[in-house]
């Protein structure tokens, strides 16, 4: 493994934490009811704090007095790895919650592996990340029983939700270069990501999910992403970029 | 650098200063309660020149108190007149409910908040009213006003009550 991996690695993580918070933190305000509006926004903290962990260890890699806002802030949209699944758009409670069991059940899987890396900064991060991905884990299964398994009309909505994301889900289980290298075994997760959300979907009354018979999109990992980044990170970055190095 | 012998009242009284730190999103709980500081390293006595060096970890990796209680610790120690102040941060071991202490579980339950319970590690009915004490309560959120907490309610005394989350 070579030190350009583990960067490459960890940025992969930080920005797909980092884009899935700012899509969530955009609810702030606005979620169905306060419980859950202080819920997802509590969800984007703690994204955020897992983030910030990796980019604090990526910078810390990459030497040269390199920062975590520079990595956050200083970086164009080719540059980011985060899995297109993370930059896909709210659309509504239905879809930004499944959006959110997707990756938090990936998260759950990818971090297991973390537990076990030969690199233990990685492996300190994982273990103090899991026990929040796994409280996200069963908030988010809760509310996609709910709405399936609840009205016609929000059946209706999460079922399009699944229409809508699921060709972004395949990529994660493809392994990026960086991937390989450190030797994150992408068909366990696959197999242990696609049993949970096996039992999920039956919960909620949903269609058996079926990764084969779907065309996937893939390459956020590299760098090649959807139209919905470039606009993401304008405003994300907008502050940082106008008034460099600013502060409050 | 290797940390100079010290004479344990030093020591001592920068632990008693920090007990006098406390946790801006609950106010109630000293750092020390909370299980946060996870060393105090004299580098260098503070009649000489003064060097300390504290180590903290965050319970949960977002928590916004984190910089601020960084910053009292930092500030607090410069009063006391030591001339170089470290503060850094650890991730592992994770912290855990279980490093706050029997003192500080007690102080919740009397603000108002109920203490992480080992029965009940995942937010759920049941949970002891920290003002009736009856145990006829149900969960109203599994997030409540800060991230190491659960909203719930007694259904006895009809008061809702946060519930820091075993974690």
């Amino acid at each position: 493994m070579t030190n350009a991996s583990l960067i490459d690695f960890t940025l992969y993580v930080a920005d797909s934490t980092l884009v899935l918070a700012q899509r969530n933190g955009d609810w702030c305000g606005h979620g169905p009811v306060l419980e859950q509006d202080i819920a997802i926004t509590n969800v984007t903290l703690d994204l955020i704090g897992q983030s910030r962990s990796f980019y604090q260890y990526a910078a810390q890699l990459i030497g040269n007095d390199c920062t975590e806002d520079q990595l956050a802030y200083w970086r164009n949209e080719r540059e980011f790895k985060n899995a297109l699944l993370c930059e896909r758009p709210n659309g509504d409670w239905a879809q930004t919650i499944l959006r959110q069991t997707f990756f938090s059940f990936y998260q759950r899987e990818l971090f297991m592996q973390l537990l076990q890396a030969a690199d233990t900064t990685l492996s300190a991060i994982a273990e103090k990340s899991l026990k929040e991905v796994r409280y996200h884990c069963r908030w988010s299964s809760e509310w996609v029983c709910r709405l399936g398994d609840g009205t016609e009309e929000s059946h209706r909505r999460l079922q399009v939700a699944v229409e809508n994301l699921w060709p972004y889900t395949g990529e994660l289980f493809i392994a990026a270069p960086y991937e390989t290298a450190l030797q994150i075994d992408t068909d366990t997760i696959k197999r242990n990501w696609l049993e949970a959300l096996s039992t999920l979907f039956a919960a909620a009354t949903l269609p058996a999910p079926s990764l084969t018979d779907t065309f996937m999109q893939t390459g956020g990992k590299t760098g090649q992403h959807t139209e919905a980044l470039g606009y993401l990170l304008a405003e994300l970055q907008y502050v940082q970029r106008s008034f460099p190095g600013c502060e409050w | 650098m290797k940390a100079v012998a010290a004479d344990n009242t030093e020591l001592q009284d920068c632990y008693d200063l920090l007990a006098t730190i406390h946790d801006p999103e609950i106010p109630v709980l000293s750092i020390l309660d909370l299980g946060i500081v996870r060393d105090v390293e004299l580098l260098r006595p503070l009649q000489d020149e003064g060097h300390i060096r504290v180590t903290i970890t965050a319970t949960y990796t977002g928590c916004p108190a984190m910089d601020t209680i960084a910053l009292l610790i930092k500030m607090a120690l410069l009063t006391k007149g030591y001339k170089k102040v470290e503060i850094a941060t650890t991730i592992a071991p994770a912290w855990t409910t279980d490093w706050m202490s029997a003192a500080g579980k007690e102080k919740l339950k009397t603000y108002g908040i109920a203490p992480p319970d080992k029965r009940f590690e995942i937010p759920a009915d049941g949970i002891v009213c920290p003002q009736c004490g009856s145990s006829h309560t149900r969960l109203l959120s599994e997030f409540g006003s800060t991230a190491c907490k659960s909203l719930l309610q007694c259904n006895d005394c009809a008061e809702p009550f946060d519930y820091f989350k075993c974690h």
